[in-house]
């Protein structure tokens, strides 16, 4: 490939390219002072020297896909906001919580001025009137990195009035949050910041590009979706498509957690890399701890449905992700050993979604507790064989129809693809269910030689006479 | 007693100026309300409720929806250890059963001396560095019996006093724009023109 990139320390081994996390490797990656002297706001710079429009084309052209679970094109979605309706806002997404996620913490307190300078080229380019950084109540170096990067840039001339000296002027506001992991829905999120309970409003109408905070068009986009853009406009589209695939260019963040012998976040290249080249790869993760075997993995965030390792050679590519029965999310593969204690292991993740539900939606409130109190009987060593229909019958009350499951050879399935149908406003019901259905269809064995078998007390009607 | 004090009181101002509707700032102020007293009192939320506009049920409202939110004293020390599946996969359920027996408290119990409260916790977003913890929202990783044994230890002997602070502080830096850097937020019905950098001309 023969692309230049501008930030210097761009390359690990592999020629893999470093789009957002060029800095990491510097002890101060977080001050003013070293982002200035590693291309710091030269994006900005480059950007507002060209018309808005133009800058919103790049975006739209490169593809850059959001990074907060729906990989929807950023370029598209600030295309989405009604004509001549102002003000228009822009509303950071840094709530981070999603089971088994850990990229926007890192970009958060490794690199503000990054996130920071990526905020202004997607103000400038959408015209919009305020920016909100919304960051996780439970973060709190990140807070404190975000406001002293903040704080430097006010100073320095880069955010406020008359930007670098331009027309360009908008103020970019700390705004954080208090433990609610449903706020990370866009339009709870847009709820929370408004001051109300983050609770999910119902799409349609209430798409935030058309009425999102206050009423008014909002553009919500993810911290490392935003953090991509500085890169863009230092090197071009040419450069930022020259990575990865025409439908996933570029690289993403992805974490990778649980039973593995290195484990780690990586900025992958988009596209084309494997969860192999992620689990088992040399550069990434070197294998399963204890050089035990691997039994399953969890792709996209704890609201994915699992995979076994007949889906090691999938890559990180929706199209081919989907119909193999699960979605990429927010980068975060989780993997199983064979020591894994299947049934305990989908508890933690039902438990979090059944926990954290906001309570608007029946299916979802009622359903996740049963789910999570069920499959807890199970795990205990009290439950019976009727307990696992239950399981299935209380989760098509959230997902009707057919969910959404990975191929298996030794069992003889067949995938069933993304995405299902659901009942509730948002997708914390459907998560609860998610991992109750992967486990219990890759692995119902484990379930059965769990329970007992239900014994039925016959009960013989005494007639009264009428 | 438990209303802001003045000089939270200027914070609290300057926080509400910055939003376009005043009850936007309800999150940010209920956390200075429990960095002052270490939990959110009666009184702070009528207080708040003056102070952005809204009635005290309203503020208890959406107070009660976030987990932070504390309503009565807890220890001076949050121990949050995590329990979703990464943590899980790697120990954590040993760590807790550790911490619950050194702290002489069950999970959500606070100690007799008022130092520690133990909480399970969701998913913290350090899942590489399983399992892990955090103290008044500190982060500590890849954690290990020993570790905490020391962690406890060192926060009873006030060695981390200086990077832990009492439960309540979350930020210890906040954000300050200087009145001639500040664009102002103004309410939405107010703004209708787009803004001028739009007009296709170069900004620079
Ligand atoms: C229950 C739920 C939780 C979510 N949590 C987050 C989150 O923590 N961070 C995030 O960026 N997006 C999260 N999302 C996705 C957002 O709704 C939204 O799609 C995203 O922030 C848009 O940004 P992007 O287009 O840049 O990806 C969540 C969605 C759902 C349904
Ligand atoms: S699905 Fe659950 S979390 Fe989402 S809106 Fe409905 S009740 Fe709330």
């Amino acid at each position: 490939m023969s692309v230049t990139y501008a930030h210097a320390p761009g390359f690990v081994a592999g020629d893999r390219p470093k789009i957002v996390t060029s800095r990491f490797e510097f002890a101060d990656s977080y001050t003013l002072e070293r982002y200035l002297a590693t291309d710091g706001y030269k994006g900005l710079r480059a950007a507002l020297s060209r018309p808005a429009n133009e800058i919103h084309d790049d975006v739209k052209n490169a593809t850059v896909l959001g990074r907060g679970g729906a990989g929807f094109p950023a370029g598209t979605k600030w295309g989405l906001t009604p004509q001549q309706v102002w003000p228009r806002y822009l509303v950071v997404n840094g709530d981070e919580s999603e089971p088994g996620t850990y990229k926007d913490r890192l970009l958060m307190e490794r690199d503000p001025h990054q996130l920071i300078e990526g905020c202004l080229i997607a103000s400038y380019a959408a015209g919009l009137s305020q920016c909100f950084l919304y960051i996780r109540g439970e973060m709190a170096l990140a807070q404190e990195r975000v406001a002293t990067a903040l704080n430097e840039a006010y100073a320095a001339g880069y955010i406020g009035k008359n930007i670098l000296g331009s027309n360009f002027s908008i103020d970019i506001i700390l705004h954080w949050g208090a433990g609610a992991y449903v706020v990370g829905e866009e339009t709870a999120l847009i709820e929370s910041l408004e001051g109300n309970r983050g609770m999910p409003r119902l799409k349609p109408p209430f798409f935030p590009a058309a009425n999102g905070l206050y009423g008014q068009p909002t553009i919500v986009n993810n911290v490392e979706t935003l953090a991509n853009l500085p890169w863009l406009m230092c090197n071009g589209v040419a450069a930022y498509t020259a990575v990865g695939t025409k439908t996933s260019p570029g690289t993403r963040m992805v974490a990778v957690s649980g039973h593995v012998k290195r484990p780690g976040v990586f900025e992958i290249i988009n596209g084309t890399t494997t969860f192999r080249d992620l689990i088992f790869g040399e550069e990434f993760c070197g294998g399963i701890k204890d050089d035990n075997k691997l039994k399953a993995f969890v792709p996209g965030g704890g609201s994915a449905p699992w995979f076994t390792p007949d889906q090691l050679d999938l890559p990180f590519e929706a199209s081919q992700v989907g119909p193999a029965g699960s979605m990429l999310g927010s980068g975060a593969v989780m993997v199983m050993d064979e020591t894994t204690d299947i049934p305990a292991a989908a508890l933690t993740l039902t438990h979090f979604y059944a926990h954290e539900s906001c309570g608007k939606c029946t299916p979802c409130r009622e359903g996740g507790t049963w789910l999570e109190r069920i499959l807890r009987r199970i795990v205990d060593g009290s439950g019976t064989d009727a307990d696992l229909q239950q399981l299935l019958e209380v989760g098509a009350m959230i997902c009707p129809g057919d969910f959404p499951h990975a191929a298996n050879e030794k069992l003889g399935l067949k995938a069933v693809p993304f995405p299902y149908k659901m009942t509730t406003i948002c997708f914390v019901g459907p998560s609860a269910f998610a991992p109750v259905h992967s486990a219990l269809t890759l692995f119902r064995s484990e379930f059965e030689a769990r329970v007992t078998k239900r014994v039925t007390i016959p009960v013989t009607a005494v007639g009264v006479s009428s | 007693m438990s209303r802001l004090s003045d000089s939270n009181v200027a914070v609290a101002k300057e926080i509400i100026a910055r939003y376009p509707r005043q009850k936007s700032a309800l999150i940010p102020l209920l956390h200075l309300a429990q960095e002052q007293t270490g939990y959110i009192s009666r009184e702070a939320m009528v207080h708040l409720g003056e102070l952005v506009g809204v009635t005290s049920a309203e503020v208890y409202g959406t107070a009660t929806f976030y987990e932070m939110f504390r309503f009565e004293p807890i220890g001076k020390y949050l121990v949050n250890i995590c329990g979703t599946m990464s943590c899980a996969l790697m120990g954590s359920e040993k760590l807790m059963h550790h911490a619950e027996k050194r702290l002489g408290v069950k999970a959500g119990g606070t100690t007799a001396d008022g130092m520690f409260t133990l909480a399970h916790a969701e998913c913290q977003a350090a899942c590489t560095e399983a399992p892990c913890l955090q103290v008044n929202y500190r982060f500590r990783l890849r954690v290990t019996t020993a570790d905490l044994d020391n962690l406890i230890d060192d926060l009873k002997t006030g060695k981390l006093s200086d990077e832990i602070p009492v439960h309540g502080v979350l930020s210890k830096v906040r954000q300050h724009i200087a009145p001639d850097r500040e664009v102002g937020a103004v309410a939405p019905e107010l703004v209708n023109e787009s803004p001028v950098w739009l007009n296709g001309k170069a900004a620079l």
